[in-house]
């Protein structure tokens, strides 16, 4: 199955998808091949707002049938806002992974990481697609 | 590395955008989209299940039924009709379980169902056994198996299988199978299954699968992967031969303590002196339902703790999808009461203990 990458969107290898917002703070999710490795999405937990991240710490957990997977900061940066509606409707992660099944927004540290990161092409390259 | 073997639904799987996983050696579909629509159509209607890779064996010879009431825990003279079906473990002298599996008397002998991981362990075991009896194990490799199961299993296979066929199967009482046509024709129905669910066990010849799944599906029943097979079976308080029992565990610290017949004593089947030892000794372990009704997910390897008591073990753990939370297998200390704490990831989480299975016919069973 092809995954879908949106190329406006940078990702990081632990399958986290981030996009800057015109108030300079970032939105991250998990990518559509992630969903897809994790099968039926049952339980989502979330950090809470005014968590300070470190980058590549544990945000997060999500709970599929088949397993448990942590999800993490791909950027250090303050927890500006958190997705409840995804907290009560998990499957939304399966249906909507870049949509309405955004995890969490944080206010960056330094924005200027996400320059680094991997652009959609790079990340397709990485998960061999 | 040897290459998966494939059974001959396998195109048929791909056809139908299977998403395929290694199981026990073969290429088999965990899913076809999603695990819990599967699960819930299993619940609700009627699904099918490609269990072709378990191993049907026939077994024949005038010392059939006194090699079979040693080689199993539970007796095949409890089997007092043709068609009649019963499970058993079948034991290692220590009283350890070898293999879980299904027997039904015959009108040549009797037919046993195998799983899939351990049948090659069965047959050289079962083998070794016969040694010196007049009895032939007969390994029917040719045979595919369809299990159709779901409220409305029976009627909807029973618009595909054989006019003729139909009264009988309908007739079928549920534990019982029977055989169509000859021996060498290959069609067997049971009506027995492993979901919680009413429904057909069907073996019939490899090269005839292919059409009669897809005549099960012009009639609606959807075809069904690994993955929810385990979510069903786990709400239905079934055992899962290398996960909740093995040949490290007694049936009786595996909830297979209904699977022993004790009577006649003087059945000497194989294990039963280590068991009847064991059971004088008092059991150390029993198996149990665990329910968490809060968030978070039970998975099998987690361990239970029991204030004051010991630790046990989850052997089998899943989001239940007819419940809306998770639900566990655990074998744990004996002398456990009502409540438990398991280790979720770090953090000691408080389970009930109940008494499974947890779902029957789609409806929550315990309390």
């Amino acid at each position: 199955m092809m995954s879908n990458i949106p190329a406006e969107l940078k990702y990081v290898n632990s399958h986290e998808w981030l996009r800057l917002e015109a108030d300079g703070t970032v939105t991250i999710g998990i990518t559509d091949h992630a969903q897809e490795l994790l099968g039926d999405i049952v339980f989502v937990e979330l950090p809470q707002v005014g968590d300070e991240l470190a980058a590549e710490a544990t945000a997060g957990v999500v709970e599929s049938v088949k397993a448990a997977s942590d999800v993490y900061a791909p950027i250090a940066g303050e927890v500006v806002a958190i997705n409840d509606e995804l907290t009560s409707a998990p499957e939304l992660a399966n249906s909507d992974p870049y949509g309405a099944a955004w995890f969490f927004r944080v206010k960056p540290a330094d924005a200027s990481v996400l320059d680094g990161l991997m652009t959609a092409e790079q990340y397709a390259k990485e998960i061999g697609v | 590395m040897t290459t998966p073997k494939t059974t001959p639904l396998y195109d048929c799987h791909l056809a139908a955008n299977a998403k395929i996983v290694d199981f026990a050696g073969w290429s088999m579909p965990i899913h076809y989209g999603s695990q819990l629509k599967e699960h819930e159509i299993v619940r609700a209607d009627a699904g099918m299940f490609d269990v072709s890779h378990m191993c049907v064996l026939d077994i024949t010879g005038a010392d059939a039924k006194s090699f079979l009431r040693g080689l199993i825990a539970n007796d095949v003279e409890r089997l007092a009709f043709e068609g009649k079906a019963l499970y058993s473990g079948m034991l290692t002298p220590e009283g350890t379980v070898i293999d879980d599996l299904i027997v039904y008397l015959t009108h040549y002998g009797y037919r046993v169902v195998v799983n899939a991981g351990t049948a090659d362990k069965d047959i050289a075991w079962m083998l070794k056994q016969a040694q010196g009896q007049d009895v032939q194990i007969h390994v029917r490799r040719e045979l595919a198996m369809i299990a159709v199961q779901g409220p409305n299993a029976i009627e909807k296979a029973c618009k595909v299988i054989h006019e003729e066929w139909e009264a009988t199967v309908k007739a079928l009482k549920v534990f019982q199978g029977f055989p169509f046509g000859t021996v060498e024709d290959g069609w067997f129905i049971a009506r027995t299954g492993y979901t919680g669910e009413d429904g057909l066990e069907i073996m019939l010849p490899a090269e005839e699968a292919p059409l009669f799944w897809k005549a099960l599906i012009s009639v609606g029943v959807a075809p069904i992967g690994l993955g929810a097979r385990d979510t069903l079976r786990l709400e239905a308080g079934m055992n899962l031969y290398g996960h909740d029992m093995d040949e490290t565990i007694s049936p009786l610290e595996a909830g297979m303590g209904w699977t022993i017949a004790w009577e006649p004593a003087d059945r000497d089947f194989i294990g039963r002196k280590a068991l009847e030892a064991q059971r004088a000794a008092g059991v150390a372990m029993k198996q149990v339902g665990l329910v968490l009704e809060g968030r978070g997910v039970l998975r099998e390897g987690q361990i239970v703790e029991v204030a004051g008591v010991g630790k046990g073990i989850i052997t089998s753990g899943t989001f239940s999808p007819t419940l809306k939370h998770s639900v566990a297998i655990a074998r744990i200390p004996a002398a456990t009461g009502e409540t438990a704490q398991v280790d979720l990831r770090g953090t000691l989480t408080d389970v009930r203990i109940v008494k499974m299975p947890f779902v029957r016919n789609g409806k929550k069973v315990f309390n």
